[in-house]
């Protein structure tokens, strides 16, 4: 079985952003940056499923030469090769689905697993845009797959509970927090990864027009909070509920 | 003419509360576009949906049923909501956000070569507005495309009132499309209370729940207000709660007037699920916790010891 994943370098979301003075997006000067963790989950999942039923884990990253890092981060965890797409600057979903898709058709793999949104920008889009544009099937926010021959089961985490669905090989699956614990790299893998393949592609090498449809045209701080007052006690908190706050 | 096209999320009985709050955000988005305003419910025997929202003055509700758009799958509510809004020439296609808006929307998008904006929680008729990395940033952004998709936050939107003229119920068949997916079962959480995001009140708790069992303080607390139980993402990891009341960047986002939350550090991926609840409450015994800068009310305290006597305190109260 051959599987595809993601791996995209977004910054630590550990770590408080500062917007620029100019709204022109976050000041990236002082951020540490990991693989989405989302990805990571999908990379481990399929991992997992390699080492039940064989194959190959393929890692691809898009974005500017440093997304390498975070392929290799995939690599580490024991995938066997990267694709890096090499884009600098500003891109949409669309194009990420669509460069994605390109490589789809390339690589022609049995199941696509991606995380099921990027904690920088939150779109949560590229999976389903992805299964739409290949015409494939989709199964978002795994918490649990069980892959067959032609065919997985996968549960989802919905609103009201778990969904249990049946999606057809080749398709596309994107990962919940819950659906598995990824592993950490060893420090021998981290030195087996930097010898493992990993091919450079452009745009233009895939016939992809990287012009987004979707454009930040500037950001700002959403408003604060003005929080920190402290109570002594439950009595003073329930008076304050009830006559300052008027919520009782 | 054009139209805002409002794709309604039901339990096969009943509209979600969160359709009437992307119904708001319809209304204003229909009048700054100047174009009409439907509203589609998709099911099987849903007519009932559909006449629960004659009184909200849309121009026409479609309705379209077969058996096999029963249970929501993305690749047959996608087909119908893209051909639906061919046929209506639809500007703007939204949803509440939630599972079913998030995994449907994009793939309609991708079927009308639409922009697609995630969350919204604003429109000015020219710039949507969003936020990303966890509710630290908000996001203007423009959709260069002809057709704008969108899922809506609802914290951002009221819950729309009746008015207007009564719209009529217009019944669409849309051949049922080859699909790559089934539906199996759903698991449903069993509860009597409210979902996080229609309560008044939300208590969540954390970590320093320390088990399942104890959850039982949280329920006998937000039980005082018909309120409903919202989790951290620990407490959902550690099996104690189901995965759906995890309020927080990558699970449901809230805005209860009241939200207390016991045992719960306050993240960042937590805060950006209800920093914008009207009153916020923290107990926590580490008075460093971050919780605390976004609270209104912070109290220093053993949960276990607090929040029985605050249970007690309101019982009397109200
Ligand atoms: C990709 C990603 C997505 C995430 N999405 C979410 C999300 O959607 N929602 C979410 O909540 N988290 C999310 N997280 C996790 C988040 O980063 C935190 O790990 C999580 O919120 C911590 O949960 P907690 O506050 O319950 O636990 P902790 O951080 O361990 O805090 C427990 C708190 O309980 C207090 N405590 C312990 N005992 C007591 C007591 N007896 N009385 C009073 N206080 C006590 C402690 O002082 C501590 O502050 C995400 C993380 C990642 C990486």
């Amino acid at each position: 079985m051959k599987i595809l994943v993601t791996a995209k370098r977004v910054t630590d979301p550990d770590m408080k952003i500062k917007i620029k003075e100019d709204g022109s997006g976050i000041d990236l000067s002082s951020m540490s940056f990991k693989v989405n963790p989302f990805d990571e989950i999908a990379i481990e999942e399929a991992l997992r499923i390699r080492k039940d039923k064989g194959g190959e884990v393929v890692v691809v990253g898009i974005g500017s030469d440093k997304a390498q890092t975070e392929i290799r981060y995939g690599l580490s965890m024991g995938a066997d090769r990267g694709i890096h797409v090499q884009v600098d600057g500003y891109m949409d979903s669309e194009v990420i689905a669509q460069i994605l898709k390109s490589i789809v058709e390339k690589e022609q793999p049995d199941l696509v697993f991606l995380g099921k949104q990027a904690v920088d920008d939150d779109n949560n889009q590229v999976a389903q845009l992805l299964a739409e544009y290949l015409g494939w099937g989709q199964a978002c926010f795994a918490s649990k797959i069980e892959v067959n021959e032609s065919k997985a089961i996968v549960e989802r985490e919905v609103d009201g509970g778990i969904e249990i669905m049946e999606i057809d090989l080749p398709g596309i699956v994107s990962a919940d927090l819950r659906l598995n614990e990824p592993r950490y790299p060893a420090l021998p893998a981290i030195m087996k990864a930097k010898k493992k393949e990993l091919q450079t592609l452009k745009p233009g090498d895939l016939g992809v027009d990287i012009t987004p449809k979707v454009i930040v045209k500037r950001m700002a701080e959403p408003a604060q909070r003005k929080g920190g007052r402290m109570v002594a006690d439950v009595p003073e908190l329930v008076r304050l509920l009830k006559e300052e706050a008027k919520v009782i | 003419m054009s139209s805002v096209l409002i794709v309604v999320e039901h339990n096969k009985q009943k509209l979600k509360m969160a359709t009437l709050k992307a119904l708001t955000f319809a209304r204003q988005a229909a009048k700054k576009l100047n174009t009409q305003l439907n509203l589609l419910v998709i099911g099987h025997e849903v007519e009932a949906v559909a006449k629960q929202l004659q009184p909200y003055g849309a121009n026409t509700i479609y309705l379209v049923e077969d058996p096999a758009y029963k249970n929501y799958t993305a690749e047959t509510w996608g087909h119908v909501t893209a051909e639906v809004a061919k046929q209506c020439d639809a500007v703007l296609i939204g949803i509440n956000t939630g599972t079913t808006g998030r995994d449907l929307m994009p793939r309609v998008a991708a079927k009308l070569n639409a922009g697609m904006v995630t969350d919204l929680i604003d429109f000015d008729g020219d710039l949507f507005v969003r936020e990303m990395w966890a509710g630290n940033a908000r996001a203007f952004i423009e959709v260069t495309t002809p057709i704008t998709v969108a899922s809506i936050q609802g914290t951002a939107f009221g819950v729309a009132e009746p008015g207007g003229t009564e719209s009529s119920i217009t019944r669409l068949e849309i051949p049922v499309p080859k699909t790559k997916t089934r539906f199996l079962e759903i698991r449903e959480t069993k509860s009597d209370r409210p979902d996080p995001t229609e309560a008044r009140v939300v208590v969540s708790g954390g970590r320093g729940m320390k088990g399942p069992e104890n959850f039982k303080l949280i329920e006998d607390l937000t039980d005082l207000f018909n309120g409903a139980v919202g989790a951290s993402r620990a407490a959902v990891d550690s099996g104690w709660i189901s995965n759906d009341l995890q309020v927080g960047q990558t699970g449901k986002t809230v805005a209860p007037d009241l939200y207390i939350a016991a045992g719960i550090s306050g993240a960042i991926q937590h805060l950006a699920g209800m920093k914008n609840s009207k009153v916020i409450v923290a107990i926590n015994k580490d008075e460093e916790a971050p919780i605390f800068q976004v609270s209104d009310y912070g109290l220093v305290a053993d949960l276990f010891k607090v929040v029985p006597e605050l249970t007690e305190a309101l019982r009397k109260e109200i």
